[in-house]
């Protein structure tokens, strides 16, 4: 019951997902119906082309819900502006960003500007979050350095540190573990974990890492091409609902372990 | 914060090398005068009166000329380049200054072609810097539309280059129909020149130099936020829309008055921020903003030092000199991929 306490920070009602070109719609997902709270890890798990991105593109208001409300703080997403919407929720994104010649710091600091002046100035608060937000995510040492000589894994971690000094109740991360080895995908989902639970900021991320996600995160938001359901782990595989997910021809959830085993 | 002192210093350096580039370049031209004739002409009057006209009507203005010149064009060229995500966008580069061209050839050449209507006053200073700034806009704008088509750095460029074609195209057909002193006075104008302008237009072209800067300084904060990428930039708040609107009218009005005035000039908008990125091993526009100005300043007094082939009776076309110096440049950046970065 303690849960149900929370406060809410992102809500969906009856959201409809996908596109609109010339007029046709194309549903990808609808009547989906989320509740996320403060301080939750949040993984969005689905298989390719289902529409992972298509969705939290929807909720971090990219593109437009074709139907339904999404609201953020008990606020309707539709009735930001942009700057008010820069200082409830942050993203990490797929694509790269343009100017690799920033330094970490200015790249972090760039986290920043909704709350600085026209000229984008930093005051010693701002300062202060930028170096906590490298602190945070363990990169204070990567501080001078610019982005071209980072690796993936270290950039990523920059990223992610941007999305922190923006100091937003919601961080939404897009597959934040692709490119990354074995060992850095299980690290920036724990370091997210850490600081969903430090910060008590809700982060949602989508990810094929699904064994990972079960272990780590509070809850899970899976698209299957029937439903799209949230929960915490063990209730979503009581259900059944990892049984779903693929095309049942090659691998097989396996209860017991948590894992996807492949079919011999 | 170790940054801020070197680019203090390096701040400091330019801004004393400007100041004496601007004393050499007045100080050299066709006519030989005496350095402390030239001090005193600027001061008080001296004897010598046709040295002191040189001085003041002549020397003076193309020395501010030139400093409009290369500080304008080196902050549209960088205003585009962080725009258009693209190392290789220049006004030159993406035919805004054939934008330009073309509005300019429509009002000088095409004044006997529409000679019902546009009678031959009107094409005063003032119609040939709307036709250039009108010209370099739609081009700016053009270019805009396709590049959020067509994702491709180069081809954005390919696009530019045809661009540019086409208004060299249009601008034939025009001198076809046009008469032997419209032409000439096109020709001359296509050469460049940063010596033709009097202290009134120079006077126009200041005031419309100084809106552009302006509104380069008031995007500085969204230039900075558009390093991430436009989704990024969306979502620390940047109404994009807006502040494309306003960096594509200000590199227009910069781009396209300058065009008016001194005729096209090629590599100084695309050379320039690159230059000045080196120098200060930095992205933030904040800091390359000051930096442009005052390198762009610095190469344009040297490139019509130059040009003014000093103590002989010839002037060679700035354009020359600009693209002599800048199309190497081109050439080194590609060849270092690693420093096309911006």
């Amino acid at each position: 019951m303690e849960k149900a306490t929370g406060h809410s920070i992102l809500k969906t009602t009856n959201l409809s997902i996908g596109y609109t070109s010339k007029k046709v719609k194309t549903i990808i997902a609808s009547n989906i119906n989320i509740e996320l709270k403060k301080g939750e890890l949040v993984g969005l798990i689905g298989a390719n082309g289902i529409g992972k991105s298509t969705l939290l593109r929807t909720l971090s208001n990219v593109q437009n819900a074709l139907n339904g409300t999404i609201k953020i703080n008990g606020k309707d997403i539709t009735t930001h502006n942009p700057i008010a919407l820069a200082k409830v929720m942050s993203l990490v994104l797929t694509e790269q960003i343009t100017s690799k010649n920033l330094s970490v710091f200015e790249l972090v600091a760039l986290g920043r500007q909704p709350y600085t002046n026209w000229l984008g100035k930093l005051c010693r608060k701002d300062i202060e979050i930028v170096n906590k937000s490298l602190q945070q995510t363990n990169i204070a040492n990567l501080k001078y350095k610019k982005c071209f000589e980072l690796s993936d894994g270290q950039l990523q971690k920059v990223m992610i540190a941007r999305a922190l000094a923006q100091d937003t109740n919601l961080i939404i991360l897009d597959e934040p573990t692709t490119h990354l080895d074995m060992y850095h995908k299980a690290y920036i989902l724990k370091l997210l974990q850490k600081l969903a639970q430090e910060t008590q900021k809700t982060i949602v991320f989508s990810s094929h890492e699904v064994e990972l996600a079960l272990q780590l995160c509070s809850k899970l938001i899976v698209i299957s091409k029937k439903e799209v359901v949230s929960d915490t782990p063990n209730n979503l595989i009581e259900a059944g609902v990892f049984d779903n997910l693929f095309p049942k021809d090659l691998i097989a959830f396996d209860k017991k372990t948590q894992s996807f085993k492949v079919k011999k | 914060m170790e940054n801020n002192k070197t680019h203090k210093t390096y701040f400091i350096l330019l801004g004393l090398f400007l100041v004496l580039m601007f004393f050499i370049n007045i100080s050299l031209g066709s006519v030989s005068i005496p350095n402390i004739a030239i001090f005193n002409s600027l001061f008080s009057t001296i004897e010598n009166t046709s040295w002191q006209y040189i001085i003041l009507d002549y020397r003076l203005p193309k020395a501010f000329t030139a400093i409009v010149v290369g500080s304008g064009l080196g902050i549209s060229g960088l205003m585009m380049q962080t725009l258009f995500k693209n190392p290789l966008a220049g006004p030159f580069v993406l035919g805004i200054t054939s934008g330009a061209s073309l509005g300019v050839a429509v009002v000088t050449l095409g004044a006997s072609l529409f000679g019902g209507f546009l009678l031959g006053a009107l094409v005063s200073k003032w119609t040939i810097i709307a036709a250039a700034t009108l010209g370099s806009f739609l081009v700016m704008l053009s270019v805009l539309v396709i590049s959020v088509k067509v994702r491709d750095a180069m081809a954005i460029l390919i696009i530019g280059l045809m661009f540019g074609s086409i208004s060299a195209a249009i601008v034939n057909v025009l001198s076809y129909f046009s008469s032997a002193e419209e032409l000439q006075q096109y020709v001359f104008w296509g050469f460049g020149s940063l010596g033709n302008l009097s202290w009134h237009e120079l006077f126009i072209l200041s005031s419309i130099y100084i809106i552009g800067i302006v509104l380069s300084l008031s995007s500085i904060k969204s230039l900075n936020s558009l390093l991430l990428g436009e989704n990024y930039a969306k979502s620390i708040g940047l109404n994009i829309k807006q502040s494309r609107l306003v960096i594509v009218i200000s590199t227009s009005l910069l781009a396209g008055s300058i065009t008016a005035f001194v005729g096209p000039i090629a590599f100084v908008g695309l050379a320039i921020p690159h230059i000045s990125r080196q120098i200060f091993n930095s992205s933030n526009h904040k800091t390359l903003l000051l930096a442009v100005f005052l390198i762009g300043a610095i190469i344009m007094l040297i490139c019509d030092t130059i040009a003014q082939l000093p103590r002989s009776d010839y002037t060679l076309p700035i354009n020359a000199i600009t693209s002599l110096f800048g199309a190497p440049i081109v050439v080194w950046l590609l060849i270092r991929q690693r420093k096309m970065m911006f």
